[in-house]
């Protein structure tokens, strides 16, 4: 009887662990998807899109996260093939460094005419 | 004096604006990265499409020659417009052709070989869309050319025409 109940409590034990990390991986699929861009959409995520490049593409998120590989390496996995478009979220390089510094600088631009018109 | 300068600023600002937008015009929608170093193919295990059987990539590639795949379906119109081009290319021997059948049914694809000809030296099936993504696809049809170091040299989204062959030719040489 005894070993009965040690067999259940570890039984519940890791199907409870089995469903907690399906759902961690669940989440870490809607969270990547909604961060890759469907190319052949209009303005499209592919965790919005059903065309059949998304489809293709949330496989294989599906099947990289399966295999354990983490959600930067998989970014790197579609930059690779489809290049930096694809991820929303863009990286700081020497492509983007624009992108990423133009609002820092807009903003600082904007506190110094501030500053100058308080002052006047 | 105020008044002036921030008119200039305007028209400055004005003037950048269409520069961007008028340039934007020229580009295409499509939106396809250049392949600015050569990838190296992915390594893979597909089905074949006549055998069923399950073939690693590096059997697939194994011919020290130039190689290109085309991805192609049965319900994919433009790739029936390319497909009179691919035949062309099957009789050049200094390449070899691999079809991707991309997401098809199996006897509708069957039934579109028998009807336009095979140009293909070997089929595989990809069912799911995953090689296609692997080779970095967008759809159908596409096609790609791996030179003899087994790299992907070029990539023509869309159905090939008769200049796109003329280069293929060229490339292949």
């Amino acid at each position: 009887m005894k070993i009965l109940k040690i067999f259940i409590i570890l039984f519940l034990s890791i199907s409870f662990s089995q469903l907690k990390a399906d759902e961690k991986n669940i989440k870490l699929k809607s969270k990547i998807l909604k961060n890759i861009r469907c190319l052949i959409c209009q303005g499209q995520s592919v965790y919005d899109s059903e065309s059949d490049f998304a489809s293709s593409i949330k496989l294989i998120v599906d099947k990289k996260i399966n295999e354990g590989l983490k959600e930067e390496k998989i970014y790197e996995f579609l930059r690779e093939k489809y290049g930096d478009w694809i991820i929303y979220d863009p990286e700081l390089s020497k492509n983007t460094y624009i992108l990423w510094l133009l609002p820092l600088l807009l903003f600082l631009l904007g506190g110094v005419i501030m500053k100058k018109k308080i002052k006047f | 004096m105020k008044n002036k300068f921030s008119i200039i600023v305007i028209i400055f600002f004005l003037i950048f604006c269409f520069g961007i937008f008028y340039k934007g015009l020229d580009n295409s929608n499509i939106y396809a990265p250049k392949i600015k170093d050569k990838k190296n193919i992915p390594i893979f295990k597909a089905k074949d499409f006549n055998s069923n059987i399950y073939i690693n990539s590096e059997k697939i590639f194994k011919e020290d020659t130039f190689y290109i795949v085309n991805i192609w379906a049965s319900w994919c119109v433009p790739c029936r417009t390319e497909h009179p081009l691919l035949m062309v290319l099957s009789k050049n021997h200094s390449a070899k052709l691999i079809g991707l059948n991309y997401r098809d049914n199996l006897n509708n694809a069957k039934k579109f070989i028998k009807e336009l000809g095979n140009p293909y030296s070997q089929i595989l099936i990809d069912s799911d869309g995953i090689l296609s993504v692997e080779f970095g696809a967008y759809g159908v049809p596409e096609t790609f050319i791996i030179d003899k170091n087994k790299r992907i040299i070029r990539k023509f989204i869309g159905p090939i025409n008769k200049e796109i062959v003329e280069e293929i030719k060229l490339i292949i040489k």
